[in-house]
């Protein structure tokens, strides 16, 4: 399973980089809770410095690939690597963004107290926070327009600030490569275009981007490559060449309609 | 007496007692803060009663063994361990069945406690069992204390108090977001068993001066009052401590002047004190201050709706606005609006003028803020004056374009 091209299980060609280098690279891999694997054999290879979209129908395993990629659950089998090497070496190259709703908004805490969290692991245990730690979590949340709102009670904002909130807490870690989980789930549109416009300049400075998403109507605009899974992979490669009626209605079955398709120009 | 008690001039013994339960206040109001935070809040219920048979079978053992039966430290040791196994059931329980966390501690704690029971009276039975004292396990009773048992106390609740200090940041990310927390490196399954053990500790501790029965008021209650105070996290944590500390401090002193008292029922209803003090007179959150902040709200509303139907050349049907309206002297008896009246209600449709032309303008831009949107808020003080010069100029062009 190495070289330039991969086969995976289901037949279709992965048009891999040369190396094993890849921001992030999964092979084979199955995760399951229970005894229903919730993704099954999944190859996974994404080009360094694309903004790289994870699409499929609810329930299809996104955000479980996300989590077991980030080992925050067991595999059943298959191997992760970001950069060639495992998570575990690469841990400070990678940031993740969880769902905003898997997190409790009540919890007593500022929009400062979130996003210094990101700097918890150059921290330690009792290091105190300098002016420079401070400064990057200014400058981070001034990246997301979220300046203002540093001593806001986090269960004040609004579900747009909250993702601004979460995406400022992986800038913090100056990370290599970003995995986000639906990051425009529910946010307004001035939202949406502000966390697009961070990726994009995060891109320009050749970071890799991976972000799981659901609005088809703005995938070819976001990304340049595309995976499309539904528990199995369905279809891999740049955006022009995936992002195909046959391929989206081998992920989304009947959940599709022939409407859906027709306003996303399919 | 009461001074002396409170300035801890006692005696050596009933001063260390005093300190002991302070600082045993201080540890389980910390720990307690992050089982509150964690929705974890009774699984300490599950712990204590989970200590009573180890409590019962280190006593049997350290007869049959000849040691001294009271001492604590024994006793102790076999509660924690039987304590750890309990708790042990419970996550086993949640993890390897469909049980949910409160039917399996509800399931383990009744078991052990029925276990502990039944042991407790086999050891009363027992020639020269009667004396053991154990009962007091139940309710807790700093009468008779030991100096080397108050002195254990104090020492190991310093420790559990510094272990949640070192270990706060973990502990925090832990808690607000466990997977998040995974991808920095930091282990969600380490932690929780940290403040398990810290919780665990503190109930073991507490069992002498609070009694395993109380000992979850006494992790609970002053996080719960702690919570009414502040939003952050660190400070909810010191307070929390501080509570505590404060509840141990003054029953354990009341227990010392009257020992006929309880001592643990005496801590528990001290912090509850401190509750309902919080509950009733906390900035923010507390009822009184969500009361007088709901009244100003609503008299707020009614005074805009008013004075805009005022500018508007309208009539108040809604007698509360009217009223309101005639106190303040906007309005008289027959519903024209007096001068001052007019003069605020220009002022008032004004406000509202700016408040909508600037929405208009932030609406698709990214400067937004869904705190300020409402016209109820005097725009003056939410934007800079450039910002205001910005609206008006807009407010006189449409005007323009209008005519
Ligand atoms: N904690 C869990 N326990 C059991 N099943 C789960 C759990 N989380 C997700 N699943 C199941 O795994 C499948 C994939 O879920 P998920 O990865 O959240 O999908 P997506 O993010 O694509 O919507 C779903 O069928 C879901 O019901
Ligand atoms: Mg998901």
């Amino acid at each position: 399973m190495s070289g330039i091209t991969l086969v995976s299980n289901r037949g279709f060609t992965l048009e891999g980089q040369t190396g094993q280098d890849a921001p992030l690279n999964i092979r084979g891999m199955t995760v399951s809770y229970g005894q229903m694997p919730a993704v099954y054999s999944i190859d996974l290879k994404v080009k360094s410095g694309s903004i790289f979209g994870i699409l499929g129908p609810n329930g299809a395993g996104k955000s479980t690939l996300l989590k077991a990629a980030m080992g925050i659950l067991p595999v059943v089998s298959g191997q992760i690597s970001f950069f060639g090497k495992p998570l575990k070496e690469a841990r400070h190259q990678v940031a993740y963004v969880p769902q905003r709703t898997s997190v409790d908004w009540d919890f007593p805490a500022t929009v400062y107290d979130v996003v210094i969290m990101g700097l918890y692991p150059s921290l330690g245990l009792l290091r105190r926070i300098s002016k420079s730690d401070k400064a990057k979590v200014a400058e981070s949340l001034s990246k997301v327009g979220m300046q203002d709102f540093s001593d806001r009670q986090i269960g004040q904002l609004s579900g747009g600030q909250q993702q601004r909130v979460f995406l400022a807490r992986s800038l913090v870690q100056q990370a290599d490569v970003f995995l986000l989980d639906e990051p425009f789930a529910g946010v307004d549109a001035a939202t949406e275009s502000a966390i697009m416009l961070v990726l994009q300049n995060l891109q320009a400075e050749q970071k890799t981007i991976v972000v799981v998403h659901h609005d088809l109507s703005t995938v070819t605009t976001y990304f340049d490559h595309l995976f499309l899974i539904n528990r199995q992979s369905i279809a891999y490669g740049p955006v022009g060449e995936v992002f195909t009626k046959e391929n989206l209605t081998k992920a989304y079955g009947g959940k599709l309609g022939s409407t859906q398709l027709g306003t996303i120009g399919l | 007496m009461l001074w002396s008690a409170l300035s801890l001039s006692l005696g050596y013994n009933a001063t260390l007692v005093t300190l002991g339960s302070s600082l045993l206040g201080a540890a389980a109001g910390m720990a307690g803060t992050f089982l509150y935070l964690s929705n974890k809040a009774l699984i300490s219920d599950a712990i204590s009663h989970a200590t009573l048979p180890g409590l019962g079978l280190a006593f049997l053992m350290a007869r049959g063994f000849g040691w001294d039966e009271r001492q604590l430290a024994i006793l102790l040791t076999g509660s924690a361990a039987s304590a750890a196994l309990g708790l042990y059931f419970v996550t086993l329980l949640t993890q390897k069945t469909r049980l949910t966390q409160d039917t399996a501690i509800g399931c383990v704690l009744s078991v052990f406690f029925a276990f502990g029971v039944v042991l407790l009276t086999i050891i009363q039975t027992v020639p020269g069992g009667r004396k053991a004292g154990l009962e007091s396990f139940l309710l807790g009773s700093t009468a008779g204390m030991l100096y080397s048992d108050a002195l254990l106390i104090l020492i190991l609740s310093l420790f559990t108090t510094l272990l949640l200090l070192v270990f706060l940041r973990p502990i925090k990310l832990i808690t607000f977001d466990a997977s998040y927390g995974e991808t920095l490196g930091f282990s969600s399954r380490r932690v929780e068993i940290l403040v398990l053990f810290v919780a665990l500790a503190v109930t073991v501790l507490g069992m002498k001066i609070v009694g395993l029965i109380l000992i979850v008021a006494l992790l609970i209650i002053p996080a719960v009052s702690a919570r009414f105070w502040s939003e952050k996290v660190d400070v909810i944590f010191l307070i929390s401590a501080g509570f505590g500390m404060i509840s141990g401090y003054i029953g354990s002193t009341i227990s010392a002047i009257s020992p006929s008292l309880p001592t643990g029922p005496i801590i528990v209803l001290c912090s509850f004190g401190v509750f309902l003090t919080s509950f009733i007179f906390a900035p923010q959150r507390g009822i009184l201050a969500v009361a007088l902040n709901h009244h100003r709200f609503q008299k707020t509303v009614h005074l805009t709706q008013g004075l805009l139907l005022v500018a508007q050349g309208q009539s108040i049907y809604e007698p509360k606005t009217h009223r309101l309206l005639r106190r303040l002297g906007y309005v008289r008896a027959d519903g024209v609006a007096t001068e001052v009246g007019n003069s605020m209600a220009a002022k008032t449709l004004l406000n509202e003028r700016r408040w909508s032309h600037w929405n208009k303008l932030v609406r698709d831009s990214d400067q937004f803020d869904d705190q300020t949107v409402f016209s109820l808020m005097d725009i003056e003080k939410k934007l800079t004056q450039d910002q205001i010069n910005m609206i008006d100029q807009g407010l006189v062009q449409k005007q323009q374009g209008q005519v």
